[in-house]
């Protein structure tokens, strides 16, 4: 079994399961970002109307945080028992391995969104003055163009000093153009201004470029630790 | 060649000075906005100087994805430390030269965006460059290079086609510039070119320097029957 979606699929189910099974990184995550939520809350408490103009960009810094605390443990377990030596001496291709890492990443990036979402709406009592439809796709977009090159450079910085520092002076300077397109999609769907598409193709080219970037460059990254 | 370094700082200090003069005293005092006007001088041949020097970071980079070749690495390092400088240089003389003229210190406009963009991650490159203890540094800073290389583009393409759609108020417009003025603004970009080349040359030299020192130590400690180490 040494095709890429074999494999891909045999590895990811293989860390949906260690996951469902020991749950410690789920409960501290899903805690971590409800406590994000609130600080952010507490921080920022503006009525209805400002708040459409600011609550784009609280919630993808938010999401921002909490996605880099999810990032930082997608290769422990992997370090801890050997498991990359192994992977690099299989036959199995490395982009699947990336692959694997980037979904089950992004499955558990939308989990702790799906969770803050509906707290960010009940504390800043927003709602959309634009088509609220739309932010499921910038919602989908942007989460993969985090945790696309998250989890790359997450194994950029598995050989360095202060590691977990290291996965966000990275990762934020490579995503501000994503940051730039989710924030003002997110806040010109809020506020039911135009040009909207625009930011969802811009965050769908990021994609693109970015995947590719990452598919390209993983088995030389693979090799370099 | 051992002789061409001095010969090549004396030229620069020549030029420097040179063009330091043009700059306070020869160039045509600007019509709207007066003296401050001559930080300019420094400025853009910074930024011309910056991008030159992250743009051979950029093919070095991809050299020596392709190649492995140690100089092509060398030359990657060298280029992205002196790169931060003039970028920082770039960085600090923009909003100083703001402040009096458009009564700001910032906007997020689409050339302060995307510079800012491009010294983030270069300062990102030289924290992994300094911070990754593993034996392939290179190829990690590689990889690095060339995701900031697609990066700043989408930056700058992203923030022009959104502003054309959607204008905002133009803020320092284009236009043309004083004949005289021209010639002062490339007098300090050559002037910041063999300053560049200077600083390049010298940590180049540096580079190799540190690289066979360490070459060395790993081969005595390696030939060494019992090394103390």
């Amino acid at each position: 079994m040494s095709s890429l979606s074999a494999v891909t699929r045999a590895t990811l189910a293989k860390d949906l399961r260690l996951e469902w099974r020991s749950k410690d990184a789920i409960n501290s995550m899903l805690f971590f970002a409800l406590l994000v939520v609130v600080v952010f809350s507490f921080s920022f408490d503006p009525n209805a109307e400002e708040s459409r103009q600011i609550a784009g960009g609280l919630i993808w810094v938010a999401f921002l945080f909490a996605a880099v605390v999810a990032l930082n443990q997608t290769w422990a377990r992997e370090l801890r028992n050997q498991v990359l030596d192994a992977y690099r001496v299989s036959p199995a291709p490395a982009n699947s391995l990336f692959l694997a890492k980037a979904l089950g990443n992004f499955i558990f990036v939308s989990m702790l969104e799906a969770l803050m979402t509906p707290l960010f709406i009940m504390f800043y009592k927003l709602r959309a003055l634009g088509p609220a439809w739309q932010l499921i796709p910038v919602a989908l977009l942007g989460t993969w163009a985090l945790v696309v090159n998250g989890t790359f450079f997450a194994a950029v910085s598995l050989r360095t000093r202060s590691r977990e520092i290291m996965l966000p002076l990275l990762l934020f300077p490579i995503s501000l153009p994503a940051i730039l397109g989710m924030v003002n999609a997110t806040t010109f769907i809020l506020t039911g201004e135009p040009f909207v598409r625009f930011w969802i193709v811009l965050l769908a080219t990021y994609d693109v470029v970015f995947t590719i970037a990452c598919l390209l460059l993983f088995e030389t990254v693979l090799h370099a630790e | 060649m051992k002789r061409a370094f001095p010969i090549l700082a004396v030229l620069t200090g020549i030029l420097l000075s040179y063009a330091l003069y043009e700059a306070l005293v020869v160039a045509p005092t600007e019509q709207t906005m007066g003296n401050v006007q001559r930080i300019f001088y420094y400025h853009v041949p910074s930024a011309w100087t910056a991008f030159l020097l992250f743009f051979i970071n950029f093919i070095a980079s991809v050299a020596y994805l392709i190649r492995r070749n140690p100089v092509a690495d060398a030359v990657a390092v060298v280029t992205a430390e002196v790169g931060v400088v003039f970028c920082t240089v770039v960085l600090v003389t923009g909003p100083l030269w703001a402040r009096p003229v458009w009564g700001i210190w910032w906007t997020w406009d689409i050339r302060l965006t995307s510079t800012l963009v491009l010294w983030l991650i270069y300062v990102a490159y030289l924290m992994l460059r300094r911070f990754s203890t593993s034996g392939q540094t290179p190829v990690l800073a590689a990889a690095l290079a060339v995701f900031g290389a697609l990066d700043v583009p989408l930056v700058y393409f992203s923030i022009w086609i959104f502003r054309t759609q959607h204008p905002q108020p133009v803020i320092g417009g284009g236009g043309s510039i004083d004949p005289r003025m021209l010639h002062v603004l490339l007098v300090n970009w050559l002037a910041f070119l063999c300053l560049a080349a200077l600083l390049c040359w010298s940590r180049y030299r540096l580079e190799r320097l540190q690289r066979e020192v360490e070459e060395a130590q790993a081969l005595e400690s390696i030939a060494a029957p019992g090394g103390s180490r």
